[in-house]
């Protein structure tokens, strides 16, 4: 048999040494080639005699096996040839599992490797990098586990974050090797550990030099001609406690049932997954266990979580990352110096992540003193990042050293691309345009990371409108990982693509958006906050009103991130909008509450007074206890579900509004832009991803309900309507 | 239908729950058979009379597993025709237990029967038995299952009791009982438990502190505060009670039911056995009723246990005289109050489980007992016994002196 995955060479000893090498690809992962190769191979490793034992390993240089081709299952769980009923999902999703058990009993029935009548063939893994997922669940069906002596190496189940379980074995095989406690932080986690953290908790047992670990597995396989696994011997214990009946382990569950409430707010249906499998598992025998697994792991599968977060957060991040509305034909931008203007607190956050993305930095500020305290921002990073061991000494000073700061802008004369990040003045902007465009090359990108002026206006300002355009960061920018990308009218595709490149290079997630104002993420966010403001003057209770955020899955209540963007700029904007539209504000219950903490109470922030929380010194934050004394707690209170639903619904609305309006062109974009710009609720794949999982004819109605009881700002956009009556989908599920 | 009478109701004084309590080295088994022995020799009964006995049991598993009702009716050496059913509704269990040796008189099942409970909890902890509630995810994730302790704190989040509130009525409980004890108010049903030689081992309730004040039990660290923030159980107790910030938790040692060990059992009978024995019935049950309710904030269910009772017997509040509601937490007491609108001086007259512990299976049949007397010494005419269940359930039962 020749395999096109698997290479395959039988020593003299009759041992086997199979590579994983899948043909075309950087990196192993089980797709439907290997899934076929594997378990026709395990079928002749347990029938040929001549074969006495295997070491399994990889021929990647990029590591061992990076799991399940999420792209396989993300279009599995959509249709097309997909298995249909739930049985034949499952015997799908059990296929690997089978395998897998095959390989580690060489076939033989448990009841005879228990009695000892029988024994397995062995089997190593030699590990030379990463195995994360069916990677890792591979190496755990091995009988001998040795791995490359190298920290960075990445071992673990990162299943959960994309909604899934680990289905091929490893949410019973981890407790089995490393004890309840420390499986359920890998599996309902997914943070993978280095492999000494790994041999400490028994997961593999030899740490070897990398150019060892097949030498060493084989002297294993050698020395131990009849393998079994400790689950296949009498009197199998778990260790530090046994299965779910154990009182240890019955403390163990209590806890991890109520911690993992806590963290999901009972939005993840994958983290209770990952626990039943556990406690089920714990007390049957371990063939009966894998089927529950894999039980557990259809019915994820064919769930809509799951579905939404491999879309969202693996499928369409990664391809806008790797530039999915980048123009074609335009070569890669060469970004090696860029100039940031301006270094506040936005152009300090800009030019850290530049500088940490590898290119060197122009910080320019008008005052030096000014400059050098924007770099002073990277220092403090750097600083706290050496301390803690994240970062090297010298890889920190290298960043560091990469940052100029200056008052000059002669010293922009080579950079190839500006970064704009001044006072949003359109005076201020239109001077440093000229300054700058007076010294850089005809060719450079001038990027405005404006978040409040059209770009449209401002490259009116510059002599080479083609080749400005907008880039919003997100404050604070070293820790928000989006970046709206705002072409103007008359920004051609060289700054589409340059932009692009550079959000790459700094390894942030972009979205493109139409220049209007607010672009995408602020035209959602205020009336998601003012809906939160508008039921504390309704006299619902604030904890009310923030728990029901957080059950939402929202990371802070709403009233917690007004006081963060402070309710004196809330109130500068309602005046600036106010003018702008003519209408007066005063009538505004949102507006009157804003006056009132700025201008009454002294409440103007987080930072300045406190806002609907008070912040103590060295303290947890705590609501604020003299609000009812100006907005008195109403005797009758909705249900948590109407408040819910109301704070879901406003952001619902201006982003449906913001897609059907062409602000964000697809619903990938929309949901990337909520996710990643404000941390809207990730477990539903973002707001079109919801809309289109309760179904647009039933958000269409929903909507409509809530505009009869509260108003014409929950009416949803006249395109939805239309599509609830076609029947139509903003995914496209036959697609 | 045919009415159930009470005849007779004993207990055991209740024993520290710990290796170092007075009942420790005396079986639970013994302790049943100690109290199925008195209602049979102080009534000089003709035990074959008794023709089933429900026994309340919380743990039943170890030395209290295997019906251990029977074991102990055989150990005491009834005949071998009385049969023996063990009874779990967590808390409840002792009073669900007369309840069913009522229900089969007033059913015409049986003529005689005895309903009462054991819990040795120094020898079989708490927990003993497991249980998937808590532990299985799937039943944890989908009542969001928090501990009692937790659920006691809620009660006081939401119905307004400060850590002041909760300790007075903890003052008031050891006060109330020591005063019993001193007035032999307990005297009528206690029956002193004796170990292998015949020597009395226990003869009063052994948590009683009548020195109990405010500052001692301020000096306390509330029990539940460690496993509701660190263990997430007040995050999911809010992700229900979305309304509070917070969970106050006021609860410790000195305000909740104590750990003892202890078994009791009431006699009951249709009047045709009260005749036959030549027994006086001394109280009537009216009503009977259990009840489920949201079980996070799991013990508020008094209430509605109370409301279904007191519907069934046709009767309102107003119509008790006196009230009798197991002191799981001091919260649940004083939730209870405020619901139905009782006076302090109603309720738990004699004190209760905060001051004299709860021995989980057998609390039910012995403050069903004490209001069998108390009705008795103070003249009244109507009682109302009822306990707060875990996982958000409620028992009640109305008796009437006759």
């Amino acid at each position: 048999m020749t395999y096109e995955a698997l290479n395959i060479e039988v020593d003299g000893d009759g041992i086997a040494l199979v590579t994983i090498d899948l043909p075309g690809k950087s990196m192993n992962v089980w797709d439907a080639t290997l899934m076929t190769e594997f378990a026709k191979w395990v079928d002749e490793f347990v029938a040929d005699d001549n074969i006495k034992g295997a070491v399994i390993t990889s021929g990647k240089k990029s590591g061992f096996l990076a799991g399940a081709d999420l792209n396989m299952l993300g279009s599995g769980s959509t249709g097309g040839a997909a298995p249909s009923t739930p049985k034949e999902q499952f015997e799908a999703a059990f296929t690997l599992n089978s395998v897998l058990r095959k390989l580690e009993t060489s076939g033989q029935p448990a009841k005879a490797l228990l009695k000892g009548e029988a024994h397995a063939k062995p089997v190593a893994a030699a590990v030379n990098g990463l195995a994360l997922g069916g990677g890792l669940e591979l190496v755990l069906a091995c009988h001998h586990r040795v791995v490359a002596d190298n920290p960075k190496i990445q071992l673990g189940v990162p299943e959960v974050q994309v909604g899934l379980l680990p289905g091929a074995g490893g949410t019973q095989r981890l407790p089995r090797l490393a004890g309840l406690q420390n499986a359920a932080m890998l599996a309902t986690q997914g943070r993978p550990i280095d492999p000494n953290t790994a041999k400490g908790q028994g997961i593999i047992q030899e740490v070897v030099p990398a150019d060892e670990v097949v030498a060493k597995a084989k002297e294993w396989v050698k020395a131990n001609p009849k393998a079994i696994q400790p689950w296949d011997k009498k009197g199998f214990k778990f260790p530090g406690g046994g299965g779910a009946m154990d009182p240890r382990s019955a403390q163990f569950f209590m806890a991890a049932n109520a911690m993992a409430q806590r963290e999901t707010n009972h939005n993840y249906p994958a983290v209770q997954a990952i626990l039943s499998c556990f406690y089920e598992g714990s007390i049957v025998p371990f063939d009966t266990a894998i089927r529950i697994e894999s039980k557990y792991f259809t019915k994820l599968l064919s769930g809509p979580t799951a579905r939404n977060m491999i879309r969202t957060l693996f499928i369409n991040k990664q391809a806008a990352e790797k530039g999915e509305q980048r123009p074609d034909g335009v070569p890669p931008a060469e970004l090696k110096k860029i100039g940031v203007l301006g270094a506040g607190m936005m152009g300090a956050g800009i030019a850290y992540v530049t500088a940490k993305g590898g290119a060197e930095v122009v910080l320019l500020d008008r005052d030096l003193e000014y400059a050098q305290k924007g770099k002073g921002y990277s220092e403090k990073i750097v600083e706290k990042g050496v301390s803690r061991g994240k970062v090297s000494r010298e890889k920190g000073d290298a960043l560091l050293a990469r940052i100029t700061p200056t008052t000059d802008y002669n010293d922009l004369k080579d950079v190839d691309l500006i970064i704009e990040a001044v006072f949003e003045d359109p005076d201020v902007k239109e001077d440093v345009i000229k300054k700058t465009e007076a010294v850089i090359g005809k060719d450079v990108i001038f990027a405005s990371n404006t978040s409040t002026l059209p770009i449209t206006g401002l490259a009116k300002h510059s002599e080479r409108p083609d080749q400005f355009i907008g880039i919003h960061f997100f404050s604070p920018v070293d820790k928000m990982p989006l970046v709206e990308i705002i072409p103007g009218d008359a920004s051609g595709d060289r700054s589409l693509a340059t932009a692009l490149d550079y959000v790459r290079m700094i390894k942030k997630t972009p979205i493109v958006v139409k220049d209007t104002r607010g672009f995408y993420t602020n035209r959602v966010v205020p009336p998601y906050i003012n809906e939160s403001m508008l039921l504390v003057t309704e006299g619902v209770k604030p904890a009310l009103i923030e728990n029901a955020a957080k059950t939402l899955g929202m990371p802070v209540g709403p009233l917690a991130l007004c006081d963060e963007t402070s309710q004196e700029l809330g109130l500068r904007i309602a005046t600036a909008t106010a003018k702008e539209t003519g209408q007066d504000p005063s009538g505004e219950p949102v507006y009157q509450l804003l006056k009132t903490f700025v201008e009454d109470l002294g409440r103007k922030g987080r930072k300045s007074g406190g806002g609907f929380y008070e912040y103590p010194e060295g303290g947890k934050k705590k609501l604020w206890a003299g609000l009812s004394e100006h907005y008195p707690i109403a005797a009758e209170q909705p249900g948590l579900e109407d408040v819910k639903e109301r704070l879901l619904y406003a952001q619902l609305i201006p982003a449906a509004q913001c897609f059907a309006e062409g602000i964000v062109s697809d619903p990938q974009s929309a949901d990337l832009g909520a996710i990643f710009g404000w941390g809207f609720a990730p477990w539903t794949g973002g707001p079109m991803s919801h809309i289109d999982t309760i179904g647009v004819d039933s958000f269409v109605r929903k909507a409509e309900s809530l505009a009869q009881k509260y108003g014409a700002r929950f009416n949803p956009p006249e395109k939805f309507r239309d599509m609830a009556k076609s029947g139509d989908t903003l995914y496209k599920r036959a697609a | 239908m045919t009415e159930a009478y009470v005849y007779d109701a004993v207990r055991t004084p209740r024993g520290k729950g710990k290796a170092d309590g007075a009942l420790h080295e005396i079986t639970p088994v013994a302790l049943s058979t100690q109290v199925l022995e008195a209602v049979r020799d102080r009534n000089e009964l003709d035990a074959s009379m008794i023709e089933d006995v429900a026994f309340g049991c919380v743990s039943p598993v170890g030395e209290q597993g295997a019906v251990v009702t029977r074991t102990a009716v055989l150990n005491a050496g009834y005949p071998e025709t009385t049969s023996g059913i063990q009874v779990n509704r967590f808390c409840a269990s002792g009073l669900e237990a007369v309840n069913i040796a009522a229900a089969k008189v007033k059913a015409g099942e049986a003529d005689m029967t005895v309903g009462g409970g054991v819990e040795s909890m120094s020898r079989v902890p708490m927990g003993s038995d497991g249980g998937a509630w808590p532990t299985d995810p799937t039943t944890a994730f989908k009542t969001y299952f928090v501990p009692q302790g937790v659920s006691a704190d809620l009660i006081a989040t939401k119905y307004g009791f400060s850590r002041d509130d909760v300790d007075a009525y903890a003052v008031e409980s050891q006060k109330r009982a020591a005063k019993s004890w001193k007035e032999k108010r307990f005297s009528k049903s206690i029956m002193p438990v004796k170990d292998v030689i015949g020597a009395t081992v226990l003869d009063h309730d052994e948590t009683v502190r009548a020195n109990t004040d405010m500052q001692s039990l301020g000096a306390l660290n509330p029990s539940f505060t460690m496993m509701g923030e660190n263990f997430g159980f007040d995050a999911v107790a809010l992700q229900k009670y979305a309304e509070f910030e917070k969970i106050n938790h006021v609860h410790h040692a000195g305000n909740s039911s104590g750990i003892v060990d202890g078994a009791a059992a009431v006699l009951i009978g249709n009047e045709e056995a009260g005749k036959k024995t030549g027994l006086k019935p001394r109280a009537r049950i009216r009503a009977m009723a259990s009840i489920g309710s949201e079980p996070t904030i799991m013990l508020t269910g008094p209430e509605f246990a109370a409301k279904k009772a007191l519907a069934r017997a046709g009767m309102e509040a107003k119509d008790i005289d006196l009230w009798e509601l197991n002191e799981a937490f001091a919260s649940v007491v004083l939730r209870f109050m405020q619901s139905l609108d009782i006076d302090h001086s109603d309720i738990n007259v004699n004190g209760g489980a905060i001051a004299m512990g709860h021995p989980l299976g057998a609390t039910g049949a012995m403050i069903f007992g004490t209001m069998v007397d108390e009705l008795e010494r103070s003249g009244k005419e109507t009682a109302l016994v009822t306990l707060c269940i875990g996982a958000g359930m409620g028992t009640a039962t109305i008796i009437e002196r006759v």
